[in-house]
């Protein structure tokens, strides 16, 4: 059968959701090779392999962390070449994006970005896009060379498949280019104990209705009763009471939860850019005028100091 | 000797109107109000920064577009740019991003670079990966995505915030940069600027003068394919209650139908 190369997101060997993801996609346009890179791609395997890789392609050099995208751009073209593909997979984060294009331009494939769904198409896969702040939803094709597609975090089910997951080393050669960005220090994202906000299944955002880093723990209280993970607006940010890091929207990141909770956030277009395929979206927020109402499947007009303490009480005494 | 800065801006329908989609399903612009990409102010910004910190530098301002994306190179040229280049052809209609980052590769070498400097994503595409790609066509250093940003000595430094670590970067120039919104906010362009915006040359080229083919970009070239765009249906209204002293146990009486609790 037709081979899907699979690009795994994973840190130091834990292979991260969105890559389990795209092996549910994969599988419906052919088997799933997957290729992992860096510190720990061995260790990816069994992970690989209970989610239906019947290949793992691994390599490890010092290039993969010490210079940005490209090493990671000659290793995938590696595996291209050695696989002959019908068609490649790459988790739409920042790095895998770059990663994507650059393959695509070097095969003569076009590339397809922020999939929210892939399926088999006659003439090939057929990728299901948000546009304009998911405004319309458009259905895209690459028409020139394997096509290769990025999807978005939250895109599909984690569906286990026993697959062989046999580890085959890929030899790499680096071209010239490859060492043309050095990495020259890298301070790792200190963790918060709570879930990735783009792969969470829960997020819980406050704005500027918060009114102060020392409220935000209301809003942190909240997204642990339900186990989620804590996102905020731009004005939020841009005020120094949550880290840029956790910034949802436009130039944020961009979050497709089971549920959205927008406490004291207005709903401006960049924002909604950033959550507005979130499945459930539910706001509070003083002003019944405010946007955000427009989306929402459940709404409250009130005080976030009042509600969002009283919701979080409510669900853990329930939760007993 | 003299820093050359191409910075690439793009126009874009405004976000806060109605964004379409044309009959042919690329991007409506006739009925829909143009600006200069909110997210590439922040690249020319950081170019009159370097520029300030150089001996002697000069920023060209680039774009790919119609007629009406004049109004993005002058806004950049308000800001402080010092002359422009405009794409400008009948057949660039419904390039996509290999036929745009083509095109852009062809028009910046022909301006001449040390440093070309983008945005982090243009506002209606929002791909993010045109940098990427004319750093690969042209064969230079991608230091992309930088919250802050530095040249010295030729060499470019920076900080770039990914999802998982913090990285400072660096690269000689050439190069090819993107910046975020993180980078600093972008000046507005001052009466003064503004007046002398008017008299600095903008340059039109065609596909001719950049040596490519019709059938190498717009939708002939396209190496992608949109079949179709629907407007997603307004949401379902959803339910809406005033807090009269219930709300968040209304709400979470919500959540439990929703077996989210
Ligand atoms: C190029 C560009 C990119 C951008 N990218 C992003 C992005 O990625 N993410 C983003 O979020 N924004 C982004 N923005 C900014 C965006 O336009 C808005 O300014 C921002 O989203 C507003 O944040 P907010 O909703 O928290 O604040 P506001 O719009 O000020 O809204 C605050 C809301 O809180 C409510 N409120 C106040 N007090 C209370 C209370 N006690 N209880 C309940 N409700 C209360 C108010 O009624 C109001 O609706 C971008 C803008 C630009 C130009
Ligand atoms: C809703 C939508 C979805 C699309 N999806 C795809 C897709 O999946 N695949 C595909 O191949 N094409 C796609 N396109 C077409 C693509 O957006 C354009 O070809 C575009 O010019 C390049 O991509 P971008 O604007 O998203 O660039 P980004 O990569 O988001 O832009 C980054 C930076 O590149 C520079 N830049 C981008 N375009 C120009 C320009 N014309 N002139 C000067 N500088 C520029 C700016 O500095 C900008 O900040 C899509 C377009 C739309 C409107």
């Amino acid at each position: 059968m037709a081979e899907v190369l699979v690009l795994v997101d994973h840190v130091d060997g834990a292979v991260r959701k969105p890559t389990l993801e795209l092996l549910t996609l994969a599988r419906r346009i052919g088997d799933p090779v997957a290729v992992a890179l860096g510190a720990g791609a061995g260790a990816t395997a069994g992970v690989l392999g209970e989610h239906g890789a019947v290949r793992v392609l691994t390599a490890d050099a010092p290039e993969f962390a010490e210079y940005l995208v490209v090493p990671k751009v000659d290793a995938l073209q590696a595996a291209f070449e050695a696989v002959s593909p019908v068609a490649v997979l790459v988790v739409s984060s920042a790095e895998g994006k770059e990663v994507a294009a650059r393959l695509a331009l070097r095969v003569g494939s076009g590339v397809i970005t922020d999939a929210t769904d892939v399926e088999a198409g006659e003439q090939g896969p057929v990728a299901t896009q948000a546009a304009f702040a998911a405004s319309y939803t458009t259905r895209s094709r690459v028409s020139r060379g394997v096509p290769v597609i990025t999807v978005k975090p939250n895109s599909a089910p984690v569906e286990p498949a026993a697959a062989a997951g046999a580890v085959e080393g890929l030899s790499v050669s680096f071209g010239a280019a490859a060492t043309g960005t050095k990495v020259t220090s890298r301070t790792p994202r200190e963790s918060t104990g709570r879930p990735e906000l783009t792969e969470a299944a829960i997020v819980v955002s406050g704005g500027r209705g918060v009114n102060g880093a020392e409220n935000f723990p209301l809003i942190e209280a909240l997204a642990d009763s339900l186990g989620a993970a804590v996102g905020a607006s731009r004005a939020a940010v841009d005020a120094g009471w949550y880290p840029h890091t956790s910034q949802v929207g436009q130039t944020g990141k961009s979050v497709s939860p089971q549920l959205y909770i927008a406490s004291g956030i207005s709903g401006a277009i960049q924002h909604r850019a950033g959550m507005q395929t979130s499945k459930t979206i539910v706001a509070i927020n003083k002003d019944a005028e405010a946007p955000i109402f427009e989306l929402v499947d459940y709404g409250v007009v009130g005080d976030l100091f009042a509600v969002v303490p009283q919701l979080t009480e409510e669900i853990n005494t329930r939760k007993g | 000797m003299s820093l050359r800065i191409v910075v690439c801006v793009k126009y874009v329908p405004d976000a806060t109107g109605d964004r379409r989609f044309a009959d042919d399903l690329t991007l409506d612009r006739e009925d829909v109000d143009g600006l200069l990409s909110e997210l590439d102010e922040y690249a020319v910004e950081q170019a009159l920064q370097i520029a300030d910190g150089a001996d002697d530098a000069e920023i060209t301002v680039v774009t790919v577009g119609p007629e009406d994306a004049k109004d993005a190179l002058r806004k950049a040229l308000s800001m402080g740019a010092d002359r422009a280049v405009h794409v400008e052809d009948d057949d660039l209609h419904g390039s996509d991003v290999m036929g745009t980052s083509l095109v852009l590769a062809k028009a910046v070498e022909k301006t001449g670079y040390d440093l070309v400097i983008c945005g982090m994503a243009s506002t209606d595409g929002v791909m993010g990966v045109l940098p990427a790609l004319l750093a690969e066509r042209l064969g230079v250093p991608q230091v992309t995505l930088l919250s802050e940003v530095a040249v010295a000595g030729g060499v470019v430094t920076g900080r770039r915030d990914g999802d998982t670590a913090s990285e400072q970067v660096e690269a000689s120039l050439p190069a090819v940069v993107s910046v975020t919104d993180q980078s600093g906010e972008a000046r507005y362009p001052s009466f003064k600027g503004i007046m002398a915006a008017k008299k600095k040359p903008v340059e039109s080229l065609d596909l001719d003068d950049l040596g490519l083919d019709a059938d190498e970009v717009g939708l002939a070239g396209a190496w992608t394919a949109v079949d179709s765009a629907t407007e997603r249906p307004a949401r379902t209204a959803g339910t809406i209650v005033k807090d009269e002293g219930e709300g968040g146990r209304q709400l979470a009486e919500f959540l439990v139908g929703q077996k989210f609790i």
